[in-house]
């Protein structure tokens, strides 16, 4: 029965995948049909955490069968993937029924849905299989459909290159993450998780050290940490609902899945938990701080997630697994609903992304101001709401392990998240606007109501933290005293409400934005992408140059020449033996038979 | 009872006899004959063999052998009858359409 | 004595009749020739204890495709003589004595030694029987397939003969048809 669920619930994206891609030239919008199945490997999904009783590994085929090499295509179900199974297709459900509204008039509808399921499809391998190569597959399986999606109208050649950048960039991170399963298999001669983690503690620590560092980069690259974010600001060329499913609420979060899944690794590895948690509070601050000028709707949301993803790592670095998925599981909800009311925000405004050019949206979209508001605020971490237990979590982790600077900057970085949420909030919805702009109007119902679930569980999903820390079972100590741990809350929401109440009162009315040049520093996101392309791209491309000038064009396709030409004039002196007579023709094919003939005779002389 | 070196030594010359009509003929029709001929002394040695072997196979390919004949004349006799109503010959060397 | 006689009888037959068929100027006597060749191919057949392929070689053979091969020639004109190859006359006949003797060298050299017979066909069931059974089980697809080249080979021969069988005769106007016939 539970086998029967696991089945349902992986195959059963793949199917709406397979029938839209049937279906992609008919006009038959199959939007209703994906959902129902992505509905249903929800439900099957559930089911699974309703029966579940023991972590099981469930294996579905023999994989690989190289020499010493044995792999089964197996699934494992323990609280971590159910964590994650739920979290993917409860928000695939509803970006799937938000899709039918939002890509309503897009005639290619049925490529998208089917896109759309093989990503669910990739991202339910990725955490559900048993073992470090079936997650390599779901990891580039979800790379793949990334590139499909962030591409999807790829007739504008700025999506592409959006969509190629995120693709390269992947691969250089999938490299590092390749050579730590390679490194891993060399040390421990499997790659089923339950084997390597056994076999972990018997291991070198500089071997510990180099495989979770490799595996480490991969996770970069996923959940684009620096220096490989540069794809994800970009990534938002793609349709809004996408940018909620795969670039908020799960692929980007493959990376902290990663880290979770093998915390076994990392926490043998102390120096590399360094260079996580640091990375993760410069990430948390750097995204952060572009997102403070940004006036690009989504960019905005796109660099909150990247700052919050910094959040998870440096729970993961601090040693906090299960506090990481939490935050994980909690932002998944509220991110992907901030993305869906940006989208209905784009579909109101005709596509229109600069916030400044908005303002005055609330009476024309109150439902979705009021869940946008209701996420933003759980972003920010306002009391009693699914953000605030998450992330507050992850400040006492940071605090409790000794890292007191690390505390106080992610504190920082929860003001700075309130800055930049209400700033949104406030220049979309409350601003008098310039333009008047008549004809907005609100999303149909259900897709409010698919919204709603959302914005509930944005508001909820913080409220199981006791139950989640003894479901996930990772042990973590907190040791803060009481008192220092209501201290602690007091200053985390007193700093959220003063920055909140800061924000308001300055962004009331329309103002000018200081043109500082901290500002355009910002503005131009630490001028990193024109770094990158001056030093990488450029040197690249210049050897490219190199290689295609001289090494292709001068060396290799002169010898492909003489080679070709050399067939060529053999062939002319062969012409003249066709003379076009059949019956000469005859006369060639009986003397071959008899040399065939001969050639035999003399061997039987012999 | 007659050895089965009888058998294929006929066959052997049934087949060259074909062999000669190919080179000697140039009327298209004529050349099918002797292909004709050509197919028939493998039937033989193929069924003589299958009985000397008490193996059915032999003859199974004979069979079939005699159904790829007959689907050969009737394409073959239509794109003779297809030249001919183009050029009114059917010689052979009248076929020179890719001299090289 | 009796097998022997048939033997020789057929087959000094046989290769007198391909002699005529590869020789012969006159048209109608290589066909008549070359039929009662394969016909007495067809009795070798029965003498091998291969009697259903012998009624399959007389009746397909003979009747089939001789048959077809004097349609066709009715559409020549049968009462010329066919022009012989000029030049070269002793090179087919070299070729000739060539391949005939090193391929006969070659069946008969004791290097190549026969296998022994592994099954022996069983003489409770009839020839017909066995060659069905091993037609309709073990060469099903082959069989199949067969028969799917023969129904192409009809069309094919079909399409190339007759005009206009690329027009549509409900696409085409009345008048047109009418012009046409």
């Amino acid at each position: 029965m539970l086998h029967n669920l696991i089945l349902i619930a992986l195959f059963s994206p793949l199917l709406s995948s397979i029938v839209s891609a049937l279906f992609i030239r008919s006009p038959k919008k199959l939007g209703i049909f994906s959902s129902i199945l992505i509905g249903i490997s929800f439900i099957s999904s559930f089911l699974l955490f309703v029966f579940y009783e023991n972590s099981f590994s469930y294996s579905l085929f023999d994989w690989l069968n190289v020499g010493n090499f044995k792999l089964s295509f197996g699934v494992l179900i323990d609280p971590i993937s159910l964590v994650m199974i739920n979290t993917v297709t409860l928000v695939a459900l509803i970006v799937h029924v938000y899709s039918i509204f939002y890509m309503d008039e897009d005639k290619s509808i049925n490529r998208y849905f089917s896109y759309l399921g093989l990503f669910v499809f990739a991202m339910m391998i990725l955490v559900m299989s048993d073992n470090f190569l079936g997650l390599f597959f779901g990891w580039e399986g979800v790379g793949l459909c990334s590139w499909l999606l962030i591409g999807f109208w790829f007739e504008n050649n700025d999506n592409t290159k959006a969509a190629n950048e995120a693709f390269i960039i992947n691969r250089i991170a999938d490299l590092g993450m390749l050579m730590g399963l390679f490194y891993i298999y060399w040390n421990t001669g499997s790659l089923q998780y339950s084997e390597v983690f056994a076999q972990i503690p018997n291991l070198s620590n500089t071997t510990i050290t180099l495989i979770a560092m490799f595996l480490f980069i991969g996770a970069m690259g996923k959940s684009a940490q620096f220096p490989l974010h540069t794809w994800l600001a970009k990534a938002m060329a793609g349709p809004t609902p996408v940018s909620a499913l795969i670039h908020a609420a799960t692929m980007v979060t493959a990376g902290v899945y990663l880290l979770v899944r093998s915390n076994e690794i990392f926490a043998l590895a102390p120096s590399v938990n360094i260079v996580i948690t640091y990375l993760g509070v410069f990430v948390a601050l750097f995204a952060a701080s572009m997102a403070m000028v940004s006036n690009d709707l989504k960019k905005i949301i796109a660099y909150s997630t990247l700052s919050q993803l910094g959040y998870m790592f440096v729970a993961c670095g601090v040693g906090a697994y299960w506090v990481a998925l939490f935050h994980l599981f909690t932002h998944a909800f509220f991110k992907s609903v901030l993305f869906l009311g940006a989208g209905n925000i784009m579909h109101a405004c005709k596509n229109e992304l600069n916030i400044k050019k908005m303002g005055g949206l609330y009476k024309d979209l109150k439902v979705t101001a009021i869940i946008m508001i209701i996420a933003s605020a759980s972003l920010s971490g306002l009391p009693f709401l699914s953000g605030f237990f998450s992330k507050d979590k992850i400040l006492e982790s940071a605090f409790s392990t000794g890292y007191l600077d690390i505390w106080i900057l992610l504190l920082l970085g929860a003001m700075m998240t309130t800055f930049y949420s209400f700033r949104l909030i406030l220049l979309v919805f409350f601003v008098p606007s310039k333009e008047k702009n008549s004809h907005t109007h609100d999303a149909p119902k259900y897709v409010l109501y698919a919204m709603g679930i959302l914005g509930v569980l944005s508001i909820s999903a913080g409220w199981i933290i006791n139950s989640f820390e003894k479901f996930i079972n990772i042990p973590f100590e907190l040791n803060i005293e009481h008192s220092t741990h209501y201290v602690m809350i007091l200053i985390t929401v007193l700093a959220v409400i003063i920055t909140l109440v800061y924000t308001i009162c300055k962004y009331k009315q329309p103002i000018k934005e200081p043109t500082s040049k901290i500002n355009t520093i910002l503005k131009n996101e630490y001028y990193i992408p024109y770094l990158y392309s001056n030093i990488f791209v450029k040197l690249y491309k210049k050897i490219a140059e190199f290689l295609y000038e001289i090494i292709d064009q001068k060396i290799l396709d002169k010898f492909y020449e003489k080679l070709a030409f050399s067939v060529f004039n053999f062939g002319i002196v062969l012409r003249k033996l066709n003379t076009s007579n059949l019956s000469i023709m005859i006369y060639f094919v009986i003397v071959g038979f008899l040399l065939l003939l001969l050639t035999n005779f003399i061997r039987i002389l012999l | 009872m007659i050895g089965l070196e009888h058998y294929l030594i006929l066959s052997v010359i049934i087949f060259c006899i074909g062999l000669l009509g190919l080179l000697r003929r140039k009327n298209l029709l004529m050349l099918f004959f002797s292909t004709e001929i050509m197919l028939n002394a493998i039937n033989l040695a193929f069924v003589s063999v299958s009985s000397y072997l008490g193996d059915i196979t032999g003859q199974t390919v004979a069979f079939f052998v005699i159904a790829i004949a007959a689907s050969e004349v009737a394409i073959g006799i239509a794109l003779i009858l297809l030249w001919f109503k183009k050029t009114r010959t059917i010689d052979l060397d009248s076929l020179k359409y890719i001299k090289g | 004595m009796y097998e022997i006689i048939a033997f020789y009888l057929f087959s000094s037959i046989i290769l007198a009749l391909f002699y005529i068929v590869v020789t012969t100027k006159q048209p109608v006597f290589a066909i008549t020739a070359l039929a009662s060749g394969l016909i007495f191919i067809g009795g070798l057949f029965f003498l091998l204890d291969a009697e259903f392929l012998g009624v399959i070689q007389i009746a397909v053979y003979s009747g089939g495709i001789m048959a077809l091969y004097a349609f066709g020639f009715m559409f020549f004109d049968a009462s010329k003589d066919i022009e012989e190859r000029t030049s070269a006359n002793k090179l087919p006949f070299v070729l000739f004595v060539l391949v005939c003797v090193i391929l006969n060298f070659l069946l008969i050299s004791p290097k190549i030694a026969l296998p022994k017979p592994i099954v022996e066909i069983d003489t409770n069931i009839t020839n017909a029987h066995q060659l069905g059974l091993e037609l309709f089980s073990k060469y099903l697809l082959a069989f199949e397939l067969a028969a799917i080249l023969l129904l192409v080979a009809m069309i094919g021969g079909i399409m190339l003969l007759s005009s206009k069988m690329d027009k549509s005769w409900t696409t085409t106007p009345d008048d047109e048809i009418k012009a046409d016939s």
